[in-house]
């Protein structure tokens, strides 16, 4: 089956050997004093929150971490296995901004374009896992993250990637998780969802996403460790300089997880981006950040850890060839890459910006992507010798049926965003271009999917909690659609 | 009762692609005295349509379109002798003269659109591949066809379309025949351009397409 390889094995290794002398002579710094006194208890090396960590202890917790994850869908009816050669493509996470469906201009995101997002997600093919993919404008700062776990809860059954961006919020969080499942113990040993921890480079942990990391171990909720250097300026500019040191941030949290709670789950996360020296942007639909996330993934594979990266998001402004070629690169690239978790589907402005016409043209190229690691079929009904011979000169394969049986294992069918119509049968519907077909498809999802209501009383609970976490907020409930 | 189970049973045979069923249930049809035009037209037709429909609306594929017309055929052919046993005919929708122009020896396409017109009822006379130009006028003047059908697979024997009805028309024949276009290359300016009716001359549109024009002939007429 096809696959790509940056790094031969020695060079994974000669990676590891760098990350550690970086973890044991420059340290990491820790600002979250629990983790620090943990970490000093097991050995470590402490200079004014700066950790330094012995080799055998990384090599250590790196052994008790779990080479998989079985992701639970919300009604537990259905699961996802999240490691190995799996490929799991979600929504990229957290834009601040929207591309508006009527005008095309990006604007803040609010909470009617999050369920709207999530809806679609739902009703995709290709998209196996949901995102807290917007941070809405309307919606509180105190209540933003889990507001966008609650939309999700009452809109999908899809399992999901998010994160919290307090430390409380984590907690609050959990709670409606377990009121949708039905109690502290069913979501224990069966996760919804994957939390991203994701450490400050170079080489930092700050005070709430640490503690974010210990609660996850703690409470066995899978933990996605995203280092988001960029390179040129939170790290090296070379692409191995930058696996080096993301690494590291990746090994110190695996010490940290794994001293909270031996054999605590936890997912080999990687942001790298390019670092524009013109504009000054980051960039994750430069090749360069392409290769260091699909670099970093085979890292985490050594490790025998499940794999997450960012990568099928653009640089962007709009919906146009650049975001199509970019993410059509990074979708691609993933897969072969077979890295496990894939966050990006729908991004635009590096990660700023997500579009519901994006995210359908996206979910094609999933789509293809499936179908590429398929490969070349050689078994005796794909090689066809009978069926040629039958047909003959001159002949045809249209009425055999092995064609009718083999097409839809054989050939990826696109939605109708991908137009294959004759130039004449184009021109008479309209002559519609990509994001005209995509906004089409777009609103015929939203109007004809209708997802699945939380059973029994589970809404009622999810409700209550979360009248409860506003109540604390002091917080009057706000309209939800 | 047993008409209808088999009525329903050959429009069964052709939603599954099953020539032998289709056949055997034709025989058994004719074993059973069912009027043999009415098994044609409410058993294998109406089932062929309803594929037809499915396909135009994209939610078949054209493999199975064509396999649906071959199960057709299959049964036909068993109906058809027992209507001619009886002295008794299917009326045809029309008369369609089918070739593909000289220098072009592609016969699948047009094969497939011989297999679709049949089944909706056409009377089909296929020329062949690599026909003359004369043949096709000569053949005008002796068959009278209602609809002429040329297909070009090629880019290069496109021209050759041109030549046939261009030839039509010096001869006198051109205002007593209809003439679609058909190939991978024909476009809507390029029927416009030399002067034919209609493109469309694949196994989607055809059906589609000549009985369109034979809606026009009757009007004109």
């Amino acid at each position: 089956m096809p696959r790509v390889r940056f790094l031969p094995r020695d060079d994974v290794k000669a990676i590891h050997e760098a990350s550690l002398e970086v973890l044991e002579n420059t340290g990491v710094m820790v600002k979250n004093p629990g983790a620090v006194k943990l970490l000093e208890d097991a050995g470590c090396g402490v200079e004014d929150q700066v950790v330094h960590m012995p080799p055998s202890l990384v090599e250590e917790c790196l052994k008790r971490a779990p080479s998989s994850i079985t992701l639970h869908k919300r009604d537990g009816d259905d699961r996802l296995q999240v490691g190995g050669d799996s490929v799991i493509y979600n929504p990229g996470s957290a834009a601040i901004y929207f591309i508006d469906r009527e005008t095309g201009e990006m604007r803040r995101a609010l909470s009617r374009d999050l369920v709207q997002l999530v809806r679609l997600a739902d009703a995709l093919e290709y998209v196996h896992a949901q995102s807290t993919a917007m941070v809405p404008a309307d919606v509180p700062d105190a209540i933003s993250d889990l507001y966008r776990l609650y939309v999700i809860l009452k809109n999908s059954t899809k399992p999901m990637v998010t994160g919290a961006f307090t430390k409380e919020g984590l907690i609050d969080m959990k709670r409606m998780l377990e009121a949708v499942v039905g109690g502290p113990e069913a979501l224990a040993g069966a996760p919804r969802a994957i939390f991203d921890c994701c450490p400050s480079s170079p080489l930092m942990w700050s005070d709430v996403t640490c503690e974010n990391l210990i609660d996850c171990a703690r409470f066995g909720i899978p933990a996605e460790i995203i280092p988001a250097p960029q390179m040129g300026a939170t790290s090296p500019v070379s692409v191995a300089g930058t696996l080096v040191q993301s690494n590291a941030e990746f090994l110190s949290g695996v010490v940290i997880s794994q001293l909270v709670a031996p054999g605590a789950p936890v997912i080999y996360g990687g942001s790298p981006a390019g670092f524009d020296m013109r504009y000054c942007t980051a960039r994750l639909g430069a090749i360069e950040a392409m290769i260091a996330a699909c670099a970093a993934a085979e890292v985490g594979k050594h490790y025998g850890v499940p794999t997450h990266a960012y990568l099928g998001l653009s640089d962007s402004k709009a919906v146009d060839a650049q975001s199509g070629f970019e993410s059509g690169l990074g979708i691609i690239l993933a897969a072969l890459a077979r890295v496990n978790i894939v966050s990006g589907p729908g991004m635009l402005a590096c990660e700023n910006c997500q579009s519901l016409e994006k995210l359908v043209i996206d979910n094609e190229i999933c789509g293809m992507a499936y179908r590429l690691l398929e490969g070349v079929s050689l078994d005796g009904a794909a090689m066809a010798a009978d069926v040629i011979a039958k047909v003959g000169p001159g002949g045809h394969f249209l009425a055999e049926k092995h064609t009718r049986e083999n097409l839809r294992k054989e050939q990826f069918i696109p939605s109708d965003v991908v137009c294959r119509m004759t130039p004449d049968a184009w021109r008479k519907s309209g002559s519609k271009d990509v994001l005209d077909r995509a906004r089409e498809r777009v609103d015929r999802l939203l109007e004809e999917h209708v997802p699945t209501p939380l059973p029994g009383d589970r809404e009622k609970r999810l409700e209550q909690v979360f009248k409860d976490i506003l109540a604390r907020h002091g917080l009057p409930p706000p309209t939800v659609p | 009762m047993m008409k209808d189970k088999i009525l329903e049973e050959l429009g069964e045979a052709v939603r599954n692609f099953d020539e032998e069923g289709a056949r055997r249930l034709a025989r058994e049809a004719v074993e059973g005295g069912v009027d043999p035009v009415e098994a044609l037209e409410e058993g294998l037709a109406k089932a062929l349509r309803e594929v037809g429909d499915r396909f135009g609306r994209g939610e078949a594929f054209i493999t199975e379109l064509i396999a649906a017309a071959q199960a057709m055929e299959a049964g036909a052919e068993v109906l058809n002798r027992e209507i001619a046993r009886r002295g008794a005919s299917r009326k045809a929708v029309g008369r369609l003269l089918i070739g593909t122009v000289e220098g072009d020896i592609h016969s699948i396409g047009k094969n497939i659109v011989v297999t679709m017109l049949r089944a909706a009822g056409f009377e089909v006379i296929d020329l062949g591949v690599d026909v003359p130009t004369r043949v096709f006028v000569e053949k005008v003047r002796e068959l009278k066809p209602d609809i002429l059908g040329l297909s070009a697979l090629m880019t290069t024997t496109m021209a050759k379309q041109r030549e046939v009805i261009d030839a039509l028309r010096e001869a006198g024949l051109r205002a007593d025949v209809k003439v679609i276009l058909g190939g991978a290359p024909v476009t809507e300016e390029w029927v416009e351009e030399v002067g034919a009716d209609a493109c469309g001359l694949d196994a989607g549109s055809a059906v589609k397409v000549a009985l369109r024009l034979m809606g026009e002939g009757r009007a004109d007429a």
